[in-house]
């Protein structure tokens, strides 16, 4: 180790300097933030760039990353199941490295984690050309159950047949459900002997409890939480941390803040392993050294830059198939930026501003998952500098705070993408999501698929007349989501049994209060389809083509109808009553540990491969098209701009949609202006209007010219792509070669 | 009064509505389109809001009543409602009607217009107007003509009758190479506008010509076809020499 990597001397006291008194008592973070945090109303002038030692570190990791895309994955671990313990230190370049730790023994090597399935793994391995370990193998197929068989013991013929058929898809039955936040902050205010006692503390108390099979789980629980606790305190000592006792200082804090999210990632490969809500906490000890000289500006940044880095890189083995449903390799290592506290100040510190600097400093990337907490309140410095790093880098997704402060706090975190939960006291248990479009074929056809004919509900009478009839199939359609329903919240409560019991998360829930908040978070995709595909039945007029079997296969919709997507009610509340009826259907059905129901509107990427699995349907949608992502509008059939279509979705009521609401944008520079310097104050002013019109969430995409180059070639990828010139619009990948090439010298013009 | 002539008083012609962003006066705006324009503009990038007549008709209400929808949306944005076209000010009446309810409903108002027919603004229809944003197109006379078939003298009398009146202008330069960048005549229009108080910016627009397909499909001829869009230097150039009398020029 050189000079330039020492923590700093140490405080006696971790804790000095450091105000308010119900932090120290018992367990909350909340309270530690809210007495110590100073809120920055500035800009981002006081921001540095990346210094020669990050820079060396990012790009040794960096020139691994081509050789990574090209074999899919670098390495693999075949022989070692990851725990929290189970690999020997990792280092990218120790001699540089502010943020010590990796999940394995070195940079981008992959762990396998049988406990979620072994199959999985298996698959995962041969498709990247390696040979599953014959011991692993032999321990995972004989002696040790894994949370995939457990599932398959106790799925029903019905939920296999709703699951093969992709009525109900992307189940994590075969995978971790992840979605679960540690609050790693713990780690560093309390260390972990602090954070042992108070597990000891609460399991005191369920030791005094009747020993019913709940409170035997919990016990279980609570004592490999302490286990857990345990080995992450070994882990760290391998790296030559000493979690056990609190951060002293601000390199401490982001250390062990990091450790405590490394033990997570290295014991569970969940779908989502999000970090939480770490900025502001961290701000209070960079604050406190730069006060006292002990750092500068430029070193408070290089700690963020670097642990943005350990963020970037964490990997797990997963299929190609399971990749292909989420476009890639991603880890949704979301961190939640911003947001106004319950007494109004915001909560906008400079770690918030360092955190969205490591995109200009790294590079866009987009990991971690960088999520700013919006509020029309928040300081104009700050949502100008958010607004210019979604124009320069289309890395930042906005969530309204001010629908979630009321339900879940001012300590809100996002998990994944848009599940909202009170850090350390509730969690989720992840529930991919149904298919509502295919639902509503179901309902035409009797729960015959209209793929393969197979009979996947009960038999119910199809609908027999030459033209649907709105209030039949209205009918039909509520009678199939009720099966819907329940089959859903059965199917989910099998599968979280199973994964508490084979894949428990030891070290996410260790730092969480006991006991916890859950949610049972299901799903919806397909929403712009079904509400378009009941306004073309109500609106206009379809005509079902049915096959031999008397199966509907196809629709001729004669007439016009109006669109999901256009701030016109006839369209939006069908969209609105979808979503208030499913949900109402889905919490008549009891949950696995009394979870509360919840639902989103969200597909990430995967509307590709729901719209590939459905058939043609009554909106004029061809089979196997793609649905449009989340919440969106379909693909083209908004005609009237950002606003109209934002509009169209923040009518979707979050009070019915509790685990969120995605909307995803994409915008040219062109279209948020002429010219350049305006741009961010108008992205501002339109994430303002959307939140204050009740939207949730939005993704914003501020395309920039190497994307317009890829929609050239690959105008596939970007159906929706619309480029606004002067007050009218038109749809970029149906311009001429030429007339491309002319919007991409006038749309960069001067802004490059 | 028949029903016609109430009809007549309350509705218009129009091409269509839109939201945009940063194009037609500050902020989010909702911009409606009003059809027919007496000026044949050679760039014109909307050829099919030319004709009346190929407008739909639309009552004031039925105008308002999609406004409303916008009204939280584009006043937290920063912006309001932009009356174009075609020429809006073919239509003063309907025009004037939709510009006082916007005003009455607490919006932000602007009227593009090339004012040609200013006219027919009477003064409380630009009371109710907050922002005009003034289509020169050229400060040449015969390069005026030649350009948009009209006369650039009424859009002149119009600049200096909004000046008097004291309702802020943004003047729109349409940069069109061997057409509007002639250095004397920029200067002459950059001069011209210096003079007047009102004038809070010159936006420098580069000529484009995203709405030749639109020719296409109307199977008329796009003068422009051949004519190069402005390198960067030329408009940075003539943005300068807007800023050298002292406006704001972007």
């Amino acid at each position: 180790m050189t000079a330039t990597v020492t923590a700093g001397n140490r405080r006696a006291e971790a804790w000095s300097g450091f105000a308010g008194t119900l932090w120290r008592d018992r367990i909350d973070v909340r309270d530690f933030i809210q007495a110590n945090y100073t809120p920055y109303e500035g800009d981002a002038t006081f921001l540095t760039g990346p210094t020669d030692r990050t820079l060396a570190v990012w790009e040794k990791v960096s020139a691994l990353f081509p050789e990574e895309r090209a074999k899919g994955v670098l390495d693999v671990d075949t022989a070692i199941p990851s725990t929290i313990t189970s690999h020997a230190p990792g280092y990218i370049d120790p001699e540089r490295e502010l943020i010590v730790g990796l999940q394995t023994d070195a940079p981008l090597k992959r762990a396998i984690m049988p406990n979620g399935g072994l199959r999985m793994v298996e698959n995962g391995l041969r498709a990247y050309g390696y040979e599953p370990d014959p011991f692993v193998t032999k321990v995972f197929g004989t002696y040790r159950k894994t949370h995939n068989d457990g599932v398959f013991d106790a799925y029903t013929a019905e939920m296999r047949a709703a699951r093969k058929a992709g009525i109900i898809t992307g189940l994590p039955d075969a995978y971790g459900r992840g979605r679960i936040i540690g609050d790693y902050r713990r780690v560093a205010l309390y260390g972990t002997d602090r954070l042992i006692a108070a597990k000891r503390a609460e399991r005191a108390l369920l030791d005094a409890r009747p020993s019913t099979p709940d409170a035997i789980r919990e016990r279980e629980e609570l004592a490999e939480q302490v286990r857990a606790l345990g080995e992450l305190t070994r882990m760290a000592a391998s790296y030559g941390r000493d979690v056990s006792r609190p951060a002293a200082t601000a390199h401490e804090a982001v250390q062990w803040l990091y450790l405590g999210y490394l033990a997570a990632v290295k014991e569970q490969n969940g779908a989502a392993m999000s970090l939480g809500r770490t900025s502001t906490f961290l701000d209070v000890y960079l604050q406190r050294d730069l006060a006292e000289g002990i750092i500068d500006e430029t070193r408070a940044q290089e700690l963020v830059d670097d642990f943005v880095i350990k963020l970037r890189i964490v990997r797990f083995l997963r299929t190609p198939e399971y990749d292909a449903l989420f476009s890639g390799d991603p880890t949704w290592v979301t961190e939640s930026i911003g947001g106004i506290g319950t007494d109004g100040r915001p909560l906008v510190t400079r770690t918030s501003f360092r955190f969205l600097q490591t995109l200009y400093n790294l590079g866009p990337a987009p990991e971690p998952n960088l999520t700013v907490l919006w509020s029309p309140r928040l300081p104009a410095g700050f949502k100008e500098f958010c607004a210019q790093v979604s124009i320069d880098t289309s890395a930042v997704q906005y969530e309204s705070d001010d629908l979630m402060r009321p339900r879940t706090g001012d300590d809100t975190a996002i998990a994944c993408c848009v599940s909202a939960m009170a850090v350390g006291k509730q969690m989720q248990f992840f529930g991919a999501r149904v298919n509502l479009a295919k639902a509503l074929l179901y309902a035409v056809n009797g729960g015959r698929d209209e793929m393969t004919g197979d009979q996947i509900t009960p038999q119910t009478a199809p609908l027999v007349g030459e033209y649907l009839d709105y209030e039949e199939l209205l009918a039909a359609y509520d009678r199939t989501l009720d099966w819907l329903a329940e089959t859903y919240v059965n199917t989910l409560n099998v599968i979280h049994y199973m994964h508490d019991k084979y894949a428990y998360e030891r070290i996410e829930m260790a730092l969480h209060d006991h006991p916890v908040h859950r949610f049972m978070a299901c799903g919806i995709a397909g929403l712009s389809v079904a509400a378009d595909s009941l306004s073309a039945v109500k609106y206009a007029r379809v005509k079902v083509i049915r096959d031999a079997t008397g199966l509907a296969v196809d629709f001729k919709t004669e007439g016009e109808f109006p669109a999901y997507g256009n701030n016109d009610d006839r369209a939006d509340m069908l969209a609105v009553d979808l979503v208030e009826s499913f949900m109402a259907k889905v919490r008549k059905h009891p949950t696995y540990r009394d979870a509360e129901h919840t639902q989103s509107v969200l597909t990430i990427t995967s509307n590709v491969v729901y719209g590939k699995h459905t058939g043609n349907t009554p909106d004029g949608r061809r089979a196997g098209q793609p649905f449009a992502p989340g919440a969106n509008p379909m693909n083209g059939r908004d005609r009237h701009g950002v606003a109209a279509s934002a509009l169209s979705v923040a009518k979707l009521p979050y009070e019915q949609a509790r685990d969120g609401i995605s909307l995803t944008t994409t915008i040219t520079p062109e279209g948020l202006g002429h010219f350049p310097e305006e741009r961010a104050g108008h992205l501002v002013g339109i994430v303002d209007a959307y939140m204050a019109s009740g939207g949730f969430h939005m993704n914003v995409n501020v395309l920039n010219r190497a994307v317009l180059e890829d929609a050239m070639e690959h105008p596939e990828k970007y159906p929706e792509l619309t480029i606004r010139v002067s007050g009218y619009a038109v749809n970029f990948v149906r311009l001429t070669r030429e007339q491309q090439l002319d919007v991409i010298s006038r749309t960069f013009h001067g802004s490059l | 009064m028949t029903e016609a002539v109430l009809k007549a008083l309350t509705a218009g012609r129009i091409h269509s509505w839109d939201l945009s962003t940063g194009v037609d006066g500050p902020g989010t705006r909702f911009v409606l389109f009003v059809s027919g324009c007496p000026l044949r503009c050679l760039y014109c990038a909307n050829p099919d809001t030319w004709h009346m007549r190929d407008g739909r008709e639309v009552t004031v209400d039925e105008v308002m009543a999609e406004i409303e929808k916008y009204r939280g949306f584009v006043t937290v944005a920063g912006g309001g409602v932009t009356l174009t076209g075609g020429e809006a000010l073919l239509q003063p009446t309907f025009t004037a009607a939709v510009l006082r309810r916007c005003k009455e409903a607490g919006l932000h108002t602007a009227l593009d217009t090339s004012g040609f027919l200013g006219i027919r603004a009477t003064d409380e229809l630009l009371a109710d107007t907050d922002l005009v944003l003034l289509d020169i197109k050229s400060f040449e006379v015969n390069t005026y003509r030649k350009l948009t078939g009209g006369e650039l003298t009424p859009t002149l009398n119009f600049a200096t009758r909004l000046d008097r009146l004291g309702i802020p202008m943004w003047i729109r330069y349409v940069l069109v190479p061997g057409w509007t960048d002639d250095p004397e005549a920029v200067d002459g229009l950059a001069r011209f506008a210096a003079g007047l108080g009102s004038v809070d910016r010159v936006d420098v627009l580069p000529f484009h010509k995203l709405g030749a397909h639109k020719y296409d499909a109307l199977g008329i001829p796009f003068p422009l076809r051949d004519t190069p869009a402005p390198d960067p230097e030329l408009t940075e150039r003539v943005r300068e020499q807007f800023r050298e009398q002292g406006l704001r020029a972007l």
